[in-house]
């Protein structure tokens, strides 16, 4: 191994026919699980609680044990490889976050490349960069858990994962414990993060809404541990498969799914914005021009990237873009 | 008052060697309870299991009359420093086992998660997370059953061991009331000097992140 | 003292060799002279020292609840006695009171003081706050909250220090027997200098099977007391 981290490449993960069974319960907890998330790419696994979701992902590190089927990990079996091993290769953060209260933030970083025998000078500069990452300052590193507000250990707890630079991550619920406004600043920070860094990440979360901002793909589990729709946000919004993933996805579906393009991909630059129209930023969702259209009375607005005017939108359009995106 | 005090100057010579044998006895107990306990207890905390047992195992061996065990003892093998030394073992021993157990178990579920998750082994999550945590309330056990052995260290006189404060403390007719009272005094004394070196080791021992977290659990 | 020097003084049984630590024939034949009685004595000296060690307790848990410094003082003051050897301790009072019962419960209650005092009061304090904050709310006088609300709350704690102050009075007790020859603590005296051990072995395992027992009987009572602690799922 060289001395600087080098990017390893992601891998997909894929479930071939998995069950699992808890002894003494008369339901599966997992039936007959198959989908791929490719390489690269965020699985958001949503459903109720005893869907499965959890156990779903445990299974990929072997926190949980499953008998029938096969999972791989860029085309090798988990049971391929030693447990320990497997493991070590793959970024794990969960709601409590689990920092170890008696290190150090760097200390709580170093823990699996002190383990795999790094040079400290190799530790020492991966957990600056990491830190830098997460944009924390420097300085949190001779910090303790007990000195960070929640915001801040849930982010040493994304930096400790992604320590070794693991090609897979599992995130359960990461976010589940933090106020809503900490949860949407560290959400488009991971976001950002992730176009950064390479990785193919499952995300167990509970809230339809958080699984349309954060998956590049759906996993809707049902009651049963069965996979009642998998697919892109979109898709799912726009067809969702049978009336229970039409009810999970919400009655409001139209109004997510405005959620899911920028007004720069509707703008029509031809036409002319009327002379009371307000401005929206290109940048912003489809859904914040429609909702600044009616907060105006206007109608139109016009879009905006930095001080140029790209050109206006109307209620027609914003509503087409919706329906034509169906197909 | 002043038969007391000048117990102190005319038997100088034997309670120094008396306090010697009682130290001696009194660590020598602690010692081997720790030996047994802390490994014990740390095992069966970091399985999550045998909470029962322990617990009541632990309850049960507290509620051991300390005479009667010497008493027992001087009948299965008779008078002598085994003897005592097995009494006082049964009286530290529960105590340094339960709070090993108790604070091993009582580790963060979330933190063991994620050292599991991370692909740390038993032994490692054991060594470098649970027992680290474990430190203060492991020491406070410890730190209880020295106060309790030193003071009960006393009865070896009745099991047959010569040596100890016990030699003065239980002979009223021999050294009288204020002669009792001398010796039991070093006794505290001991006691307490113990207690408060076991509390130095302690704040050595217990990691920085873990004395913060303690004094201020708000922010979790 | 130490090595022993009388040979079975002690000795009623026909057919005990001084050698065999357990014979069933000396017990029967002494149970009703000995052992039933120190047994029924052993008893008394516990459940005194315990039920005023619990009365006083209490009344000065509820007395320090607000008074932060009686707290502390008595918390420093039931430390230290842990730290006396207890024969020590009871030997101080025979200047006072004598060779007598009195004596022996004057020590073992200051010892029942310690565990209960401090079971009584973190009861008192750890009650939830919401339960306080609810009372507060409906109107409840500060000295309701405390009589109606948290005593009651604080049983559990209550019982689990009286769970440990019987059997520790139980152990206490015993040596208790060197300074006024009461309980079983008396034959295990008189039978530890002889080179007779059914004795010391009978009266031995009756003080264990006693304090076994008494810990089994709080456990039972403290389940029959806290009714609400038992439907919680």
């Amino acid at each position: 191994m060289s001395e600087t981290t080098t990017e390893r490449p992601a891998a997909d993960i894929v479930f071939d026919h998995v069950t699992k069974r808890y002894p003494g319960q008369e339901t599966p907890a997992l039936d007959d699980l198959s989908m791929t998330v490719p390489a690269g790419e965020t699985c958001c696994l949503v459903g109720p609680s005893g869907g499965g979701k959890t156990t779903a992902m445990k299974l990929v590190n072997r926190l949980i044990d499953f008998e029938s089927g096969d999972i791989t990990i860029g085309g090798n079996s988990i049971r391929a490889v030693d447990v320990t091993t497997l493991r070590r290769d793959i970024g794990y953060v969960i709601q409590q976050v689990g920092l170890f209260p008696h290190m150090t933030i760097a200390g709580n970083i170093a823990v699996i490349p002190g383990l795999l025998g790094w040079s400290k000078d190799r530790i020492r500069k991966r957990t600056d960069e990491l830190l830098d990452l997460v944009r924390l300052d420097r300085s949190f590193g001779t910090r303790y858990p007990a000195q960070l507000s929640g915001g801040q250990q849930q982010r040493v707890g994304l930096a400790r994962a992604l320590a070794v630079d693991p090609p897979v991550m599992l995130m359960d619920e990461p976010f589940g414990a933090l106020d809503p406004i900490t949860r949407t600043e560290i959400q488009d920070e991971f976001l950002n993060l992730e176009s950064e860094i390479s990785k193919t990440v499952i995300f167990v979360t509970h809230d339809i809404d958080e699984a349309i901002k954060m998956g590049d793909k759906i996993a809707v589990l049902r009651q049963g541990g069965v996979l009642a729709q998998y697919g892109t946000a979109d898709e799912l919004l726009a067809h969702p498969a049978d009336d229970y993933v039409a009810d999970f996805v919400g009655a409001d579906r139209g109004l997510k799914r405005l959620s899911l393009r920028r007004m720069r991909e509707v703008v029509n630059g031809s036409a002319a914005a009327p002379d009371d129209a307000p401005a929206v930023d290109a940048d912003a969702s489809l859904r914040i021009g429609l909702s600044t259209l009616f907060a105006s009375g206007a109608s139109a607005v016009r879009v905006t990237d930095g001080g140029r005017v790209l050109g206006a939108v109307t209620l027609d359009q914003l509503q087409s873009a919706v329906t034509r995106s169906t197909s | 008052m002043t038969g007391y005090l000048s117990f102190f100057s005319d038997q100088a010579a034997l309670l120094v060697r008396l306090t010697v044998g009682h130290i001696l006895l009194s660590v020598v107990a602690v010692v081997i309870s720790i030996v047994i306990a802390v490994p014990l207890g740390a095992w069966i905390g970091h399985l999550h299991r045998g909470s029962f047992l322990v617990v009541n195992a632990g309850n049960v061996l507290r509620s051991l009359p300390t005479l009667a065990i010497v008493a027992i003892v001087i009948a299965l093998f008779g008078f002598g420093y085994v003897n005592i030394t097995v009494a006082l073992v049964i009286l530290a021993f529960p105590l340094v086992l339960t709070n090993t157990f108790t604070a091993v178990e009582g580790v963060d579920p979330g933190t063991v998660e994620a050292a599991r998750g991370m692909g740390m082994t038993g032994w490692q999550i054991l060594t470098r997370v649970e027992l680290p945590s474990s430190i203060p309330l492991m020491m406070s056990g410890i730190r209880t059953s020295w106060v309790y052995v030193v003071a009960t260290a006393y009865l070896a006189t009745f099991a047959g061991a010569t040596g100890t404060l016990g030699d003065v403390i239980a002979n009223i007719s021999g050294y009288g009331l204020t002669g009792v009272l001398a010796a039991a005094t070093v006794s505290i004394v001991l006691a307490f000097l113990g207690d408060a070196l076991l509390g130095l080791v302690e704040r050595g021992l217990t990691p920085t992140g873990l004395a913060l977290a303690q004094r201020a659990p708000a922010t979790t | 003292m130490g090595e022993p020097t009388q040979v079975i003084p002690v000795f009623s049984g026909p057919q005990c060799a001084p050698s065999n630590p357990f014979c069933w024939d000396w017990i029967t034949a002494n149970w009703s002279s000995i052992l039933g009685p120190s047994l029924v004595q052993h008893i008394y000296i516990t459940l005194i020292a315990v039920v005023v060690g619990l009365v006083i307790s209490v009344a000065a848990a509820l007395f320090a609840f607000s008074r932060n410094w009686f707290a502390g003082g008595f918390l420093a003051f039931s430390t230290f006695l842990y730290t006396i050897p207890s024969l020590a301790f009871f030997l101080m009072f025979v200047p006072i009171t004598g060779l007598s019962l009195t004596t022996i419960e004057i020590g073992l209650t200051s010892y029942t003081l310690l565990l209960l005092f401090r079971n009584t009061l973190t009861g008192l304090r750890t009650v939830p706050r919401s339960a306080v904050e609810a009372a507060e709310g409906m109107g409840l006088t500060p000295q309701q909250i405390l009589f109606r609300i948290r005593l009651p709350l604080a049983l559990p704690s209550i019982m689990a220090g009286v769970r440990i102050a019987a059997v520790t009075v139980i152990s206490l007790a015993t040596i208790a027997a060197s300074v006024a020859p009461l309980g079983l603590g008396k034959p295990i005296f008189d039978a530890i200098h002889t080179l007779f051990d059914t004795e010391l072995v009978a009266a031995a395992l009756l003080t264990i099977a006693l304090a076994l027992v008494t810990d089994v009987i709080v456990v039972g009572l403290q389940y029959l007391v806290t009714p609400w602690t038992r439907v919680r799922r």
